[in-house]
């Protein structure tokens, strides 16, 4: 326990640290302007990464709409700010909190689903919303909103990314999150074990949710601009591509994962016609020589195809019991 | 009512590209269990061969019939080659992976072919020469129109259908594939080489979603890099809505879904049109999971 305490105090410190040095370039004004986009987008990334984590990674539900509630928290915060005059933090929360109201809706109907089932439910609901913000003329339509100020500073997503860093993780190590690893381990037996399986998963989808819209609400704040296609479907995929590089269950993995895809992109920038092409390659040597992940620590499967399970199969059958 | 029959034979026509696609999907979900997310993308290769293909055999004088058989041949040839080195080099490998890494390899795979045809052909879209000259037909004198293309839309699906009808029930690969869907172990000792029939289904399914790919340039006359993600997207839910697995599931989910679509675009909401396509999805799996066609399975404790 002590030791966990101490790692967890040097992690702030090191965040601390971090975000000192920081704050002496940004006033110094040696970090160039892409530098400075590049860490607030790597903010927002964290909190989307480690936020698909706590569904994907932690609890084993297999999600590709995370795009969609970041759109909900993006629109929500935007249009307060925009029209409404509302101030910066509330109106981050606000989207946030609309987000994870939509993270309890889709949750209850479609988490009967599982594995691959509920991942094409989850993208159809974010195509969904996505289809709906691009017919909505109340949220610009096509073209979507522009002018958004921006608000998004250093140090506002620092605060943020720290705080939904901070409690994600301590959420995973309580009895709850227990819980959730439990329902990803094994949903049947952790259902025998006396677990209300549904609800645990119906509170991942709405936390997830929940830092999800609020990184959308900053997002929306630095970039001045929100369109219903920059919440498509491939930008769900970015997201579980970095909670997958980072290693699945693993929130330090998830943050690692989302700072390597974000530097990726943006140096890959000045290629933008091998871009995706590098990308992707490296995509699939990495799910083909390290499929765990940089920093990974678990291997869990959605299905029968497993390793592990295979493993236990071997063993059951090694051992001659039919 | 002449109006819906019309947007009916038009909904068939582009049902029929989605089931050509869907069944590609199916097989292959059905065998090793992966959703193939490049498949899409197969389908974009497919109709750039096509294309390419029917323009130098068209200057090369030959009857359009000629061409347009040869095209096609020619286009589900390359494109079944190149489905089988996708599995043998992306997906062979993650057999024995986890189910979440396979799936993010299908779709690194599907971003390698988008962006390497981006970067090859460029990103405007391409014109699709006209193969067949476009006459219209009038049904029983009414005002219900068919086209000839639309006509061999349908002649061309059917055709395929029955082929892949014919190899899944009767042929010895066919019944591989069969074998393996159903337990991959009890197959392998049964004496049945698992590696070659997952690449026989993955060149069917490829040479399926070529097909299907010449016949969209043939309908929309327009071809360019990325269009494999929706039309790939569709598909996946037309498996899905028909039974993923079941390959008359695909054909009715293809079918469904296309006439669903023209008709919602012909009542004025073709905006909404995909959102539609995905609510129908949505609604499919919370009430039949295994969707139209398919076994529901118990899981086993």
């Amino acid at each position: 326990m002590k030791k966990i305490n101490n790692k967890f105090w040097l992690g702030i410190l090191t965040a601390f640290a971090f975000y000192g040095i920081v704050k002496v370039l940004l006033t110094t004004e040696i970090l160039s302007d892409v530098n400075q986009s590049m860490l607030l987008l790597i903010g927002v990334n964290i909190m989307l990464a480690v936020s698909l984590n706590l569904i994907t990674g932690i609890t084993g539900q297999f999600s590709i709409g995370h795009a969609g509630f970041m759109s909900v928290g993006a629109y929500t915060s935007a249009i307060l700010t925009l029209d409404y005059n509302v101030p910066f933090i509330p109106a981050i929360l606000a989207g946030g909190l609309l987000a994870a109201v939509f993270g309890v809706l889709i949750g209850m109907p479609t988490l009967r689903l599982n594995g691959d089932y509920l991942a094409i439910a989850t993208l159809g609901f974010g195509e969904i919303i996505r289809i709906i913000m691009l017919n909505t003329e109340f949220v610009g339509g096509a073209s979507g909103l522009s002018g958004i100020p921006a608000k998004t500073t250093w140090t506002m997503l620092f605060f943020f990314t720290l705080i939904s860093v901070v409690l994600i993780n301590n959420f995973i190590r309580s009895t709850h999150g227990r819980a959730c690893i439990a329902i990803r381990e094994n949903e049947i037996a952790a259902e025998a074990m006396g677990i209300n399986t549904t609800r645990y998963k119906i509170i991942a989808f709405t936390i997830g949710a929940l830092f999800a819209g609020m990184a959308g609400g900053l997002s929306a704040h630095t970039f001045y601009v929100i369109t219903p296609g920059s919440f498509n479907f491939l930008k769900s995929f970015e997201i579980i591509v970095m909670v997958v590089l980072g290693g699945l269950g693993s929130t330090a993995g998830s943050i690692v994962g989302a700072v390597f895809v974000t530097l990726l992109y943006t140096y890959l920038r000045e290629f933008p016609e091998w871009r995706m092409i590098i990308y992707s390659i490296v995509l699939i040597l990495m799910m083909i020589f390290r499929p765990s992940g940089l920093l990974g620590v678990s291997k869990f499967s959605f299905g029968k195809f497993g390793k592990k399970e295979a493993k236990a199969n071997d063993a059951i059958k090694s051992s001659g019991t039919p | 009512m002449e109006y819906f029959i019309q947007q009916l034979i038009n909904g068939i026509s582009v049902g029929s590209i989605y089931a050509l696609i869907a069944l590609g999907y199916t097989m292959v979900y059905g065998i090793i269990k992966l959703i193939n997310f490049a498949h899409g993308d197969v389908f974009m290769v497919g109709s750039f061969i096509g294309l390419y293909s029917a323009k130098y055999l068209a200057n090369a004088g030959l009857p359009p019939i000629v061409v347009l058989l040869l095209s096609l041949i020619i286009s589900m040839t390359i494109s079944a080659l190149l489905g089988i080195s996708i599995e043998r080099l992306a997906y062979k490998p993650l057999r024995k992976s986890t189910r979440i890494a396979a799936l993010i390899t299908a779709i690194g795979v599907s971003f390698l072919l988008e962006y390497t045809g981006v970067l090859i052909l460029g990103p405007q879209a391409k014109g699709f020469p006209d193969i067949m000259d476009k006459k219209q037909y009038h049904l029983f004198g009414s005002s219900i129109q068919v086209e000839s293309n639309q006509i061999m839309i349908l002649l061309t699906t059917i055709i395929l259908m029955l082929v892949l009808q014919y190899i899944v029930r009767y042929t010895k690969t066919g019944k591989a594939m069969r074998a393996v869907s159903f337990d991959v172990e009890a197959a392998r000792l049964m004496g049945i080489n698992v590696d070659r029939t997952i690449s026989a289904t993955f060149a069917i399914g490829s040479a399926l979603a070529a097909a299907a790919g010449v016949i969209f340039g043939m309908t929309y006359n327009s071809v360019d890099p990325l269009m494999g993600v929706m039309p790939g997207l569709k598909a996946f839910v037309a498996a899905v809505l028909g039974g993923i697995g079941s390959i008359p599931g695909a054909l009715v989910g293809g079918l469904l879904l296309g006439t669903v679509e023209t008709e919602i675009s012909s009542l004025g909401f073709s905006s909404w049109r995909d959102g539609v396509a995905f609510a129908v999805l949505i609604l499919i799996l919370i009430f039949r999971p295994s969707g139209l066609f398919g076994k529901n399975v118990r899981e086993k404790v």
